[in-house]
């Protein structure tokens, strides 16, 4: 039964994302479409996406400390927690959230095999010191690069620092934007809740 | 018209291969942002405020990402109703300004309608998007990634260029064509996969081709360039290296001048728990590279020219004399030490104590012109990799950050800038006129940070600046200035601050004025809103390095982001 109610949202599904395309570009060519429509339609589909079921990490090539290109899709924890934070070395609020966690990072992955994932948004101008920052304070993460941004614009990142808990199943189960101290408690008691079930 | 019928295709097309291939039951994703920057003008003569006859201004973006297995498709609505003071006059109206559908398996990966890339560095191609700050050049055309042997990526895209929003996306002319490929020898020699040094090479050609109808000049239509790349570590230990070459390429950012250009960065560090070395080494040549060549500041950018300072993040450090790249040809060093010393030393005390030093100085070329040359269409010659004398801008600042106790911690920095005011044109006096010569400025700042108990944390800075004096002993540009931030939070949903910039050493008396801000914010996991009230100083607004210069304005601002 299940199976047929998927093929039922699939296909509305496909056929919405393909109107909405010609719905778009149409209605703009034809000067048909206008604000109070636009936002309509994304409520719309903003209500339908929150239906969706499976999620995973786009498919964006990425660099690892050592400059080797690694595919997000392909990052994982073994289906354990995953925290995928993207930070920056101009970034004050971002290194203080990793500063903080790196003090109790030990304790949450021996209580909940947590791994957290950090994937500086440093450009070509700063790409350059990520990992001696990295190394002098001792961060025991998995750091990446993301040079252009395309990965964190493909997972809907607006300004840095930017956090995603991801459960063992691949699904974004908690998204936190900004830090403010305190904040990595909230982040931890969500990350114990995924890891008790 | 052409587009949206090949685009329209194409979703369907991808959409159905995806169908054939994937888990029926899996609807797909939709991700994306709204990110919206309302702002409300109160006339304010003494600070030159700027009321728009709007009186209010709005930014908006609103990006819908949709995937689904290993097809992808996305749209991005933007809206400058009217574009917020200061933002570059290419962004207007409201409407689509970014669509694409792509598609990838193991082996390749498409992208059809507009996309972001970069080659290598950014050097000869680098598209991407600042909305900030008002940079978008996004791509507009195919893009082919394969993988076609473990440890090989090719890249190939061809396009144009967006250079500007009316309600719709304003494409380029002319286009770019480019190819990119890299190679990871551990990856692809099998000897190589365990081995403690890692490999990486890299190379790319970008030509761009824009027609000629200038009715004077033969200008070439088709620009070539090309450049090469190698990073390599061992340990704690890399270097890194890309040379750039551009044929000759006559454009208003080097007067129509027909010398090629060129262009090459090298970094080396070596870093350990507690402690990390860098060493940069910059020189750009004539490497301004745009689709329209006349153009000017962020707009028609293919190229991207990295600077070489270290990015601050302080009010005044970061909005005063920031250096911007000077695209017609610098040399450019740096060098950054950071050191921590360890927990329960008798310097790190009970928690530890980190010190980073960083010394960045640019120089002009090392060049001659060619006046009085029958061949002065070439402009100048060169010294490859030499400085000049001129020294267009220099920062060396110390930043010790220690941590007290588990409530309380304190950085303490210092900054002196020496700022170039003929080259980087970023300062201007009460009346609105560049400053000439060079500012050299002193910088302190304390920042203190306790936290109250686990939800509540309150932070303060206390920041002030000296400039020297002019030969007719005043002080230069607006003289010192001072920054008190009282910053209170409460985990996880709200923060408030206070920010209050005065120019207590303003030359003129009548210009000693307080800039005082003051911000609510709440935040909701994604989600975040944040209004601000108060008299904004004009100067350079920077995010990440890069920067534009925002007017005076006074009143109320309101942003708005959440992601979903």
């Amino acid at each position: 039964m299940f199976e047929r109610y998927g093929q039922y949202f699939l296909n509305l599904f496909l056929y919405l994302i393909q109107s909405l395309v010609r719905y778009l570009y149409y209605g703009f060519q034809t000067k048909l479409l206008n604000m109070k429509k636009i936002f309509a339609l994304l409520l719309f589909v903003g209500i339908t996406a929150s239906v969706s079921a499976q999620d995973k990490l786009p498919s964006v090539q990425i660099k690892d400390i050592d400059g080797k290109t690694v595919n997000a899709q392909e990052l994982n924890n073994d289906g354990k927690p995953m925290i995928v934070n993207f930070w920056a070395t101009w970034c004050s609020p971002c290194k203080k959230e990793l500063n903080t966690i790196s003090e109790v990072y030990p304790d949450w992955v021996d209580e909940t095999g947590v791994k957290i994932v950090a994937i500086s948004i440093d450009d070509s101008r700063s790409n350059s010191r990520i990992k001696p920052y990295v190394n002098t304070k001792g961060w025991e993460y998995e750091i990446y690069n993301d040079a252009n941004k395309e990965l964190f614009q493909a997972m809907g990142g607006v300004n840095p620092p930017m956090t995603f808990l991801i459960d063992g199943n691949g699904k974004i189960v908690y998204t936190h934007n900004g830090y403010s101290p305190g904040d990595e408690d909230e982040l931890y008691e969500e990350v114990l809740k995924i890891s008790e079930e | 018209m052409k587009t949206t019928l090949l685009l329209g295709a194409s979703v369907a097309l991808f959409s159905t291969s995806a169908l054939a291939q994937e888990n029926q039951n899996d609807p797909g994703q939709i991700h994306g942002n709204v990110s919206i920057t309302a702002q409300q003008y109160n006339p304010d003569t003494l600070i030159n405020a700027v009321v728009p006859d709007a009186e209010t201004a709005m930014n908006a973006f609103t990006n819908l990402l949709y995937t689904r297995g290993n097809f992808r498709a996305g749209v991005r609505y933007e809206t400058y109703l009217n574009r917020l003071e200061g933002y570059p006059q290419e962004f207007s109206g409201t409407g689509i300004g970014y669509r694409y559908a792509g598609f990838t398996n193991d082996k390749i990966d498409i992208t059809v309608g507009n996309f972001y890339d970069q080659f290598g560095n950014g050097l000869i191609l680098r598209s991407f998007q600042e909305p900030t700050l008002g940079i978008d050049n996004a791509m507009d055309g195919v893009k082919v990634k394969v993988n076609p042997y473990k440890g090989v990526y090719l890249k190939g895209l061809y396009g144009k260029v967006r250079t500007a929003f009316d309600s719709r996306i304003i494409n380029s002319d002319g286009f770019v064509r480019g190819f990119d490929g890299e190679v990871n020898l551990n990856e692809m020699v099998t000897k190589m996969e365990a081995s403690k040094h890692r490999l990486t090479l890299g190379g790319s050609f970008v030509s761009k081709y824009q027609s000629d109808d200038d009715p004077d000049l033969v200008l070439p239509e088709n620009v070539g360039s090309w450049a090469y790349r190698a990073n390599y570590t061992v340990g704690g230990f890399g270097l890194m290296g890309e040379y750039a070459y551009k044929i000759n390429d006559p454009s208003l950012d080097n007067r129509y001048i027909y010398k090629p250009g060129q262009a090459l960065m090298l970094s080396t560090q070596y870093s350990t728990k507690g402690f990390g070395i860098v060493l940069d080494y910059k020189y750009n040549d004539n490497m301004s590279y745009r689709i329209n060549r006349d153009a000017k500041l962020a707009n028609a950018m293919i190229g991207f020219l990295p600077s070489l300072t270290r990015p601050h993040t302080y009010n005044l450090a970061a909005t005063l004399y920031p250096p911007a790249v000077q695209v017609n040809g610098e040399v450019a060093y740096q060098a950054n030490i950071s050191y921590k010393f360890k927990r329960k030393s008798p310097i790190g005390g009970k928690y530890g104590m980190t010190v980073a030093v960083n010394y960045a100085v640019a120089y002009s070329l090392d060049s001659t012109l060619n006046h009085g040359n029958s061949n002065s269409r070439y402009g100048y010659e060169s010294t490859f990799l030499m400085p000049g004398e001129e020294k267009y801008f220099q920062d060396f600042n110390i930043e010790i950050k220690r941590k007290f106790s588990k409530k309380f911690k304190a950085t303490l920095m210092y900054l002196n800038f020496v700022y170039n005011n003929n080259i980087q044109q970023g300062a201007r006096d009460n009346e609105g006129n560049e400053v000439p010569g060079t500012i050299n400025s002193h910088i302190g700042i304390l920042d203190m940070s306790y936290k109250i108990n686990k939800k509540h944390n309150i932070r303060t800075e206390l920041q002030a600046m000296f400039v020297d004096k002019n030969d007719a002993g005043v002080l230069k540009h607006q003289g010192h200035w001072a920054t008190a931030v009282v910053e209170y939070t409460y985990s996880p949903h709200w923060f408030a601050a206070i920010l209050d910039q005065y120019n207590f050493g303003n030359p003129d008396d009548v210009f000693k004025i307080h800039y005082l801000i003051g911000t609510v914010g709440y935040v909701n996991g994604a989600n975040r809103v944040v209004l601000s009230y108060g008299k904004q100083r004009a100067g350079l607004f920077c995010v990440g390095g890069v920067c534009r210069t925002v007017p005076a304005s006074n009143g109320f601002t309101l942003t708005l982001s959440s992601s979903f």
